[in-house]
């Protein structure tokens, strides 16, 4: 029985280093190869060393695929194909080809010359692995290989996200990545069509929550930002260069242009411009809204957001910054934070997930002293909020997803356990479909029942069709009759007399007769005729003929009276029919000869009183 | 003219009415007669079939849906429109330009009176010649755009289109413009290729994907090059040379022009020639109502264009050099010719505008500012419409006229080529590509040539595509599958009766195990069950081979029947079985049993004889 296998090397029941393994239909696939933001050792990258303990991965996997560009679902990619070695294709979006390196390079940066670590990915090397991406275009069919095809999905998580259908023969998978339900200032909302996948693997960070309306968290976050802004303090935001951070600028810049605010809105790194250029150039990938205006206005061109100096944050007066990276664990947004901090006039405003082991998950939880590097601490005084602007899927939307694909089984990732388990039992009672949740390092194995396609001669076809009467009626099911002939590897189903003569075979006629001995004193001629008039009237909806050559004919069942030579008042009757005839059923419907006394027992079909 | 018309009619005053009006309507210049009028379409075919029974329509480009309004509107069309985006939106702004250059110019009236059949056989040429004049049609409405682009699905290259089950249609890339399609046609076993304005040159849209058009059993052809003759590359030197010369020369150059497609690539190659030639400060005016979301959706559409384009876009740049050219001054758009346009421009230079007929749009403008001096030229590059006839209506003209064509469609060569390589069981084209061109009957080489010859269509002619639909996909339940009993017939072949349920929905097939009978419980509704189960038992299999005597007569002996006397007759033997009283006939093809009230020896005998045949 073929099965499918899925096995998470990462972002089983925890969030962080995406990396899932798939084996459908004797093809590997590589499902996302992110990194985690919470460890500064090897626990950071997927354990490869699962898929082979020696070497290099390309002899094992037919493909990787990659969702989006966030660095938990692509940071480990480089590491991956250049340093563990996998030369194989890497499929991913336009934007996301586009975007991905630069974010790798921003990591690396960070990674090596900040922290001084050795033996990690060179910039080289990210040029080389992204030489081994070849892009998706949503809805394309890509054939990987003969068998084993992708079909990519809009996701709306962050630019250029997208869920993939994975199809070997009738077996599929989908993994969606992260997505979001509902449109946003900047993007759609994911959509798959109802491809009904063997398996759908989905992420699940907002497991357990179902969130208020858009609007509510938007007009708060705003009320917020105005409240510190009027009292003379500082907003800083930690995110991400790309993503939440334009969803947020759009928010902000029509804001201040609504209220005719003053302060200044900063944007920190020379990302930011390069960051709008690619929503401008990729502007097929977000909303109608925005598509439809882009000629008229483009809403990534904006007018109050300004580029960040380092000088800045010591400024005095209010100001609000946009700072990468988004969880607080390096770069910009961390050195701002250490400034600010100390002051309970600021205000940190957390719009996204925040992973564990960073400040921005530690200052969530309300830690108010922080370690730092060199034991330092710092004294947390300004305030911390947190409002999800995160683009995932609440549990609302992993339901309408799954209502939307209709998959015969789940499978749960990029989520933490507790609230997994939660969202398993619900799937599990609303849809009764077996759900998933495999650890790192744990298979699920789901066993498929694919059917076996076969070409039916189109004579066959449409003869059995039309048997049904016009129109198909699910409620009445026939028996169709065919042969299955077997040649190579090709199956066809045909009649079976169109088999007997393409295999040039004749066909071999099998008769039986039976001889019944009655007692009539009639003429030969008139116990037919008494016997065809009784029939006649037993055998109701059935052909009942009088031939004249002497013979009585049920369907295809011959009748023949004679007499024997002694005793000219017992008659034989010869009963003679042919394999092929279902002799049971026509006569096991009506007792024959009901009236006829005779109890010259010949066939147990037939049922003489 | 007017007098030899005259001569013609008898003067009834009816007719002079008549003729009043058709003088209207005419009008002479330079030798030549033209008709006064609101701008006129000649449409699609819409006679031959009923528009309501058209499930579904292909898009190939955005030049060949510029009919749309006119076959989705008004004609009780309701189905699907399928178009890539970046077609459905330059498709979008042609319209929407041809609309407005129409509403500019508003006419009151169609000239009608010059279509009567008496008259118009009367009128000089091409207007004698023009044919179903009577179905012409004014331009549409920008509601009636709308309504047709509502009805627009948009897809991607190699998406898989599920048509009712029955089809899958696919579009690919065809090479000619942004979005530009071929499509394919299939079920499970038959493939038609629709082959339309395709390119094998490298500009500006992705190349044309020729793998996929392989193991056609129909390849439909069209579109091929306007201008067989002319070498595109060639043509874009000539333009460049010309336009190098009159600006020199101080006069002022006009490229009548679509808004979207060649311009693009003239933009690129003047954006590389001018500073070469030293040329650089020349103005580059591009005038059009869609001339700046031209601009601006060529720029979006990265994933719809050629490989170097496309990895601009990852820098991030933009990937037409005309964003530069915007930028640094050199290229500016306008919506018309009226407002900041005619402050701001200055001579010489180089005017991209439309519409490439010269009959309407900003063009006509500049035909009556610039004609007169012999310093300017006009450069024209667009195939569609023939450059004497065009520039017939201004005559006499001053200006230097060019003629340019780039037309980057397939020529005879390029599809000789194609076809050969993808090897389509059998090609259909329009009769005109059977035969050179008339006024070049010497050239054998401009026409297609094949083996077998395709099959030629001419307008409203109806073909029978030649194949054979002989097998539909099924799909055997696992439980069904493994249920089967298959035997070797001969080697590497084998054979198994199949008897199941045929569930058969939005035309896909499914066959399912039969149902065991349910046991049928003591009640009333026992009888309609009766009558209902044995449709479900299957017939017996078909039987096949024969008998061999001596091996029959050993499992006889093995099964405890062993008293048998066997007669030869002429076709086989009758085995008694005396003991049992009865008999055997065994033949080649056929095996005849009789026996009295046995069962139990008539199910024996069957059995044994089941043995030495196969089942199908």
């Amino acid at each position: 029985m073929p099965d499918i296998k899925v096995t998470p090397l990462g972002a089983g029941q925890d969030v962080g280093r995406s990396c899932i393994l798939v084996s459908v239909g004797g093809k590997n696939i590589m499902l996302d190869c992110g990194m985690h933001m919470g460890y500064n050792d090897d626990r950071r990258f997927p354990d490869f060393s699962y898929i082979t303990q020696n070497g290099r991965l390309t002899d094992f996997l037919d493909c990787v695929i990659i969702s989006h560009f966030h660095l938990d679902h692509c940071g480990a990619l480089p590491y991956m194909s250049e340093m563990v070695g996998y030369d194989g294709p890497i499929y991913m979006t336009h934007p996301t080809k586009a975007i991905c390196p630069i974010l790798l390079e921003d990591f690396r940066k960070i990674t090596v010359d900040k922290k001084g670590e050795t033996n990690f990915f060179t910039s080289q090397m990210i040029k080389d692995c992204m030489k081994k991406v070849v892009p998706l275009n949503l809805h394309q069919t890509v054939q990987v290989d003969d068998e084993l095809e992708i079909k990519a999905y809009y996701a709306g998580h962050v630019l250029g996200a997208a869920m993939v259908l994975i199809k070997v023969g009738s077996e599929s998978v989908v993994y969606t990545g992260d997505y979001n339900m509902t449109p946003d200032r900047h993007l759609g909302a994911a959509w798959i069509d109802k491809c009904r996948p063997d398996i759908l693997i989905s992420e699940s960070t907002y497991a357990t929550t179902i969130r208020d309306s858009k609007r509510c968290r938007e007009r708060d976050f705003l009320k917020k930002v105005h409240e510190t802004i009027e009292r003379g303090g500082k907003v800083l935001i930690p995110v991400f260069a790309l993503g939440r951070a334009q969803e947020l600028c759009i928010l902000l810049e029509t804001f201040w242009y609504r209220m005719n605010l003053k302060a200044p809105i900063y944007f920190s790194t020379g990302l930011t411009e390069k960051a709008n250029h690619y929503y401008k150039l990729f502007i097929t990938w977000t909303n109608q809204k925005i598509r439809k205006t882009f000629v008229q206005r483009n809403m990534f061109e904006f007018k109050h957001i300004k580029a960040f100096d380092r000088s800045y944050a010591d400024n005095p007066g209010p100001m609000v910054v946009f700072a990468t990276p988004g969880m607080l664990h390096a770069g910009q947004s961390l050195q701002i934070f250490k400034k600010w901090a100390g002051n309970e006039k600021n205000m940190v405003i957390m719009p996204g997930y925040c992973v564990q082991g960073t400040v921005g998950h530690k200052i969530l939880n309300g830690q108010k002293k922080l370690e730092m590097e060199g034991r330092a601490t710092l004294e947390v005084k300004l305030q911390v909020e947190y409002m999800s602007f995160s683009a995932h899927a609440d549990a609302k939307g992993i339901m309408q997803l799954i209502r939307m694909a209709e998959p015969r089984n789940m499978l749960l990732v990029h989520g933490e356990a507790k609230k997994m388990e939660f969202l398993k039992d619900k799937i599990e009672q609303e849809f009764s479909i077996s759900c998933y949740m495999p650890a790192n390092g744990e298979t699920t194995t789901v066993t498929t029942n694919p059917s076996v396609p076969v070409d039916i001669s189109l004579n066959l076809l449409k003869r059995e069709m039309a048997l049904g009467g016009p129109l198909p009626d699910p409620k009445k099911p026939r028996t169709m009759h065919g042969t299955l002939i077997m040649k190579d590897s090709s199956l066809r189903l045909v009649s079976p007399e169109q088999a007997l003569k393409e295999l040039g075979l004749s066909e071999h006629q099998l008769r039986f007769t039976c001889r019944v001995h009655l007692q009539d004193p009639h003429s030969d001629s008139d116990t037919l005729s008494r016997i065809y008039s009784h029939l006649k009237s037993v055998l109701k909806g059935y052909a009942v003929q009088h031939l004249p050559d002497g013979t009585v004919m049920v369907e295809s069942i011959v009748l023949k009276v004679s007499s024997s030579g002694e005793d000219p008042n017992l008659k034989v009757i010869l009963l003679s029919w042919s394999y092929q005839v279902n002799v049971e059923v026509i006569l096991q419907k009506r007792p024959l000869y009901p009236s006829i006394g005779v109890t010259g027992v010949t066939d147990r079909h037939w049922r003489y009183t | 003219m007017y007098a030899d018309l005259m001569r013609c009619f008898n003067w009834t005053e009816c007719m002079l009415i008549v003729l009043c009006s058709l003088l209207k309507e005419l009008k002479e210049c330079a030798g030549r007669v033209f008709v006064d009028s609101q701008p006129e379409f000649c449409l699609p075919e819409r006679e031959l079939l009923d528009l309501s029974t058209v499930d579904v329509i292909l898009i190939s480009n955005y030049h060949c849906m510029m009919a749309l309004p006119y076959i989705t509107e008004h004609t009780g069309f309701s189905g699907t429109v399928y178009a890539t985006e970046p077609t459905f939106q330059i498709g979008r702004l042609l319209m929407e330009e041809l609309v407005t250059f129409m509403e500019r110019v508003p006419k009151a009236q169609s000239a009608t009176c010059w279509k009567n059949k008496e008259i118009q056989r009367m009128l000089p040429g091409p207007l004698k010649d023009a044919v179903d004049v009577w179905s012409w049609k004014r331009c549409y409405s920008m509601q009636e755009v709308n309504s047709a682009l509502s009805k627009v699905q948009l897809v991607g290259y190699s998406q898989k289109v599920e048509l009712f089950g029955a089809v899958q249609v696919t579009p690919l890339s065809s090479g000619y413009s942004l979005g530009s399609s071929n499509w394919i046609i299939q079920s499970h076993y038959e493939k038609v290729s629709y082959v339309s304005g395709s390119s094998l040159l490298t500009t500006h849209p992705q190349p044309m994907d020729q793998s996929s058009l392989k193991n056609s059993d129909v390849l439909i052809l069209t579109g091929l090059t306007q201008i067989p003759t002319a070498n595109p590359d060639g043509m874009l030197g000539e333009f460049c040379s010309n336009l190098a010369m009159t600006i020199r020369a101080g006069g002022n150059v006009l490229v009548p022009c679509y808004s979207s497609g060649v311009i693009y690539d003239l933009l690129e190659c003047l954006y590389q020639f001018m500073d070469s030639a030293n040329l650089g400060t020349t103005p580059f005016y591009f005038i059009s109502p869609v001339a700046n979301s031209s601009l601006e959706f060529s720029q979006i559409f990265a994933e719809w264009l050629c490989q170097n384009k496309q990895s601009k876009v990852y820098l991030p740049e933009p990937p037409f050099p005309h964003a530069e050219l915007i930028q640094t001054n050199k290229l500016k758009h306008y919506p018309s010719i009226h407002g900041e346009f005619s402050s701001e421009f200055r001579q010489p230079c180089v005017v991209f505008t439309g519409h490439p007929s010269l009959r309407f749009g900003d063009v006509v403008h500049f035909m009556e500012l610039w004609g007169k001096s012999s310093l300017n030229t006009i450069i024209f590059t667009e195939p569609d419409f023939s450059y004497l006839d065009a520039l017939a209506p201004y005559q006499p003209l001053a200006m230097k006229c060019v003629y340019c064509p780039i037309d980057t469609r397939l020529n005879f060569h390029q599809v000789s080529k194609l076809l050969k390589e993808v090897q389509p069981l059998h090609v259909v084209c329009p009769e005109q590509y059977t035969q050179p061109p008339p006024a070049q009957s010497h050239r054998s080489d401009l026409m297609l040539e094949l083996q077998p010859p395709p099959m030629a269509y001419r307008r409203c002619s109806v073909l029978g595509l030649p194949f054979r639909r002989r097998y539909e996909r099924i799909q055997l339940q696992p439980e069904l599958a493994k249920a089967l009993v298959p035997s070797e017939i001969k080697p590497g072949i084998s054979v198994a009766t199949v008897s199941a349920v045929l569930q058969s929905k939005d035309n896909k097939h499914v066959l399912q195990p039969v149902p065991k009978p349910t046991p049928v419980p003591p009640s009333k509704k026992r009888k309609r069950l009766m009558e209902e189960v044995p449709e479900l038992l299957s017939p017996k299999p078909l039987l096949s081979g024969s008998i061999p005597l001596d091996a029959f007569l050993a499992s006889l002996h093995k099964s405890g029947i062993t008293e048998v006397k066997v007669e030869e007759t002429a076709d086989g033997h009758i085995l008694h079985l005396q003991a049992e009283d009865a008999l055997i006939q065994l033949e080649e093809d056929a095996t005849h049993i009789v026996c009295d009230n046995n069962e139990p020896l008539r199910t024996a005998l069957r059995d044994l004889v089941l043995r030495f045949l196969q089942k199908l």
